[in-house]
């Protein structure tokens, strides 16, 4: 079961991950389909 | 005693016309009296200041309406042809959103209404009962057919059907598509199921958690499905076993087993299956992860049009000029029907890799199978290990 260990391990990494790098490379869809008159979250 | 019974029903009744009376002449006031809110009451209103609304800020005349040149003004007898000519052909350069998307340019599209009810109607509805009816096979299957024993007992000895990096694969899939399937089920089945069910605070917190789940481990279920497709297609390609298993229906009832090398057409169709499905999957969910930057509906369409598919099928051409939007909801109806086969085929896999069969859940979960069970379903497989563990250890028969 050590491979599925890995797995569910590998998989949190990778969500976190593709979380991080698209959210910094600007990628939400609050950066991409919006502009400074919508205030999202606020 | 007597008296006060009378007066005060009839002090309660004189306050109340007086009180409905007062109101009829505040009313006559504002009529009467126009007069409108400025912006600066609107602007003071949002400082927090106290600015009355109600009968205390007269309503303007409903005749002639506020200037035109006002701020909140109409246009009166102007005339604004400009600006709804742009809007209905789709140019709306006048109109400023503050959506900033390609959507914003559309106003209004009417493929949102079939889609929506699309959505929330046959789409649930016959994915629901796909799932439904397929756990109810399974179950039915299972109470004919019970557990598919290893026959012959198991032999004591194992030899090695998947490698660490297999089952890691196979995992990391597996993993991935289970909480997207869970997950994509809450986004589609929330407004019409779990939202009356649960009340909406509860919801958008499921709903709020699930997106985020399906968005970020899409990657991770992308990744499996590269793994698997390069460690297995090798042993997944089409052969003449396959059609003898095939027309043997696999063995599943009655006694023996057809022969089959290391997948059987049986899993060579889940493998087949997982990768195209997959894939479709995978590249409707990229549109719809990066909105309106993958436009796949409109040109197959065109392509189909062009092929004169529709038509050969006694319908009229598809309409392929697709809004924005109508892009995305094509996208996310594509995404949710053939998840719904793929969660099909997946729960039969899971049934059978697990209750299904004695011996079977040990491939992915050890990696170590027992050998009698390999000889009975993987016959030329096993023969085929044999004979490489012979050979390695330098004897001419093969070990019992």
């Amino acid at each position: 079961m050590k491979a599925f260990l890995m797995a569910v391990l590998a998989l949190v990494v990778i969500s976190v991950g593709a979380n991080f790098a698209l959210n910094n490379a600007g990628l939400s869809s609050a950066d991409m389909t919006s502009n400074s008159n919508v205030r999202l979250g606020d | 005693m007597t008296f006060l019974r009378i007066l005060l029903p009839l002090v309660f009744f004189v306050s109340f016309t007086g009180f409905t009376a007062a109101q009829d002449t505040a009313g006559d006031t504002t009529v009467t009296a126009p007069g409108h809110q400025t912006l600066e009451d609107i602007l003071a209103r949002q400082r927090g200041e106290d600015v009355p609304f109600g009968a205390e800020i007269p309503l303007p005349q409903t005749d002639n309406g506020a200037p035109a040149a006002d701020q909140l003004g109409t246009l009166g007898g102007a005339s604004d042809s400009e600006l709804w000519r742009e809007i209905r052909a789709d140019e709306a350069t006048a109109v400023v959103a503050s959506n900033n998307g390609p959507a914003a340019k559309v106003l209004m599209q009417e493929g949102g209404m079939w889609w929506l009810t699309f959505r929330e109607g046959p789409l649930l509805t016959y994915g629901g009962a796909l799932l439904g009816g397929t756990m109810l096979l399974l179950a039915i299957f299972f109470l004919i057919r019970g557990r598919i024993k290893i026959e012959h007992g198991r032999a004591g000895v194992t030899i090695e059907r998947f490698k660490w990096i297999e089952r890691f694969g196979h995992w990391l899939i597996a993993v991935s598509f289970v909480l997207l399937g869970l997950t994509g089920l809450i986004q589609l089945a929330g407004r019409k199921l779990l939202i009356p069910a649960f009340g909406h605070e509860a919801f958008s917190t499921f709903a709020i958690a699930g997106k985020w789940v399906h968005n970020n481990v899409s990657w991770a279920f992308m990744l499996g499905l590269i793994m698997v497709f390069v460690m297995w297609i090798a042993h997944n390609l089409p052969d003449r076993t396959d059609i003898n298993w095939l027309l043997k229906g696999g063995g599943i009832f009655g006694k023996g087993h057809p022969p089959a090398k290391k997948f059987n057409a049986g899993q060579k169709l889940i493998f087949w299956s997982v990768i195209v499905l997959g894939t479709s999957i995978s590249v409707s969910g990229l549109s719809l992860l990066f909105p309106f930057e993958i436009t796949m509906f409109g040109p197959t369409f065109a392509k189909l049009n062009d092929l004169g598919i529709p038509q050969l099928l006694g319908f009229g051409p598809i309409e392929a000029a697709l809004t924005p939007q109508e892009e995305m909801q094509y996208a996310q109806l594509w995404h949710a029907i053939v998840s719904f086969v793929l969660m099909a085929v997946i729960i039969a896999h899971i049934y059978i890799g697990s209750l299904g069969m004695e011996g079977a859940f040990e491939a992915m979960g050890s990696g170590e199978v027992d050998l009698e069970w390999a000889r009975e379903h993987h016959s030329i497989w096993a023969d085929e290990v044999e004979s490489e563990q012979s050979k390695a250890a330098g004897k001419t028969q093969p070990a019992q």
